[in-house]
């Protein structure tokens, strides 16, 4: 199987719907069930959504990562946006500092198998998040 | 984004399509609040069958039209939202408290007369 690493840039809510269904695509070929394909689906969205809320642009890449005796998808959704000055409380549900709904970070990490961030104040976000085949 | 809107008697019956981006959605928020009031309809249906993904931005503008929607002494029913669709919902926290739901176009129209028929 061949799925090689893509990039999608992320500037428009237009590329919102374009991430989450090329992850979709690429759950999907990688053997994923519908079930799980629909909640990489929806973290994508959701990581898309925070890039265009806080920092405007940014960018998502998708792969396919090998661990022991499993093989998963990775999401990376990175922009140099203005950052999180606060993870911890980023990472609290109801925490929202657009006017969005604030679920975003808790509800992303619970939907995929782990979750990680890094943050600098005015250099920008990476959220790294990875979904295990069943 | 054209969604289709059919009206059938009183209730206007919206079919939401799988990509539907935010400008799509603000778009049908609008469009189907002022059908409502153009056509004095007592009722929506709002059918999400076709959408693989309901995220934040989409289950919150569901919301508000539900809620647009009764403040012009409407009621809104969402129809379809897929088993996946559904369990990704809840794992993200989204919930779509006081807006009605059915399992398919079928029950949220027996819904509706049942509803009809004891307020009149």
């Amino acid at each position: 199987m061949s799925v090689g690493e893509i990039h999608v840039a992320i500037s428009s809510d237009q590329d919102i719907v374009s991430a989450r269904q090329q992850g979709r695509v690429m759950a999907t070929e990688l053997g994923f069930s519908t079930g799980d394909a629909t909640l990489i689906a929806t973290a994508i969205s959701e990581l898309a959504r925070n890039i265009i809320s806080y920092a405007r642009k940014g960018q998502i890449t998708l792969k396919m990562v090998n661990g022991l005796n499993r093989q998963g998808i990775s999401v990376i959704a990175s922009d140099q946006g203005p950052g999180i000055p606060d993870i911890r409380q980023a990472l609290r549900d109801g925490f929202s500092t657009s006017g969005s709904l604030g679920l975003g970070l808790p509800g992303v990490r619970r939907l995929m198998d782990e979750f990680e961030i890094t943050s600098q104040p005015g250099r920008g976000t990476t959220v790294a998040v990875k979904k295990w085949k069943q | 984004m054209e969604v289709p809107i059919l009206k059938q008697g009183a209730v206007l019956i919206a079919t939401f399509q799988a990509a539907l981006s935010d400008a799509d959605l603000n778009q049908l928020r609008m469009g189907l609040v002022q059908q409502v009031v153009k056509f004095r309809s007592r009722a929506v249906i709002v059918d999400v069958t076709a959408m693989d993904v309901m995220d934040s931005f989409a289950s919150r503008t569901l919301r508000e039209i539900a809620h647009m929607i009764r403040l012009r002494g409407a009621e809104t029913v969402i129809v379809g939202i897929q088993p996946e669709v559904a369990f990704a919902m809840v794992q993200l926290g989204l919930t779509l408290e006081g807006v009605a739901t059915a399992l398919d176009l079928e029950e949220g129209l027996a819904y509706l007369n049942e509803k009809f028929k004891t307020t009149n």
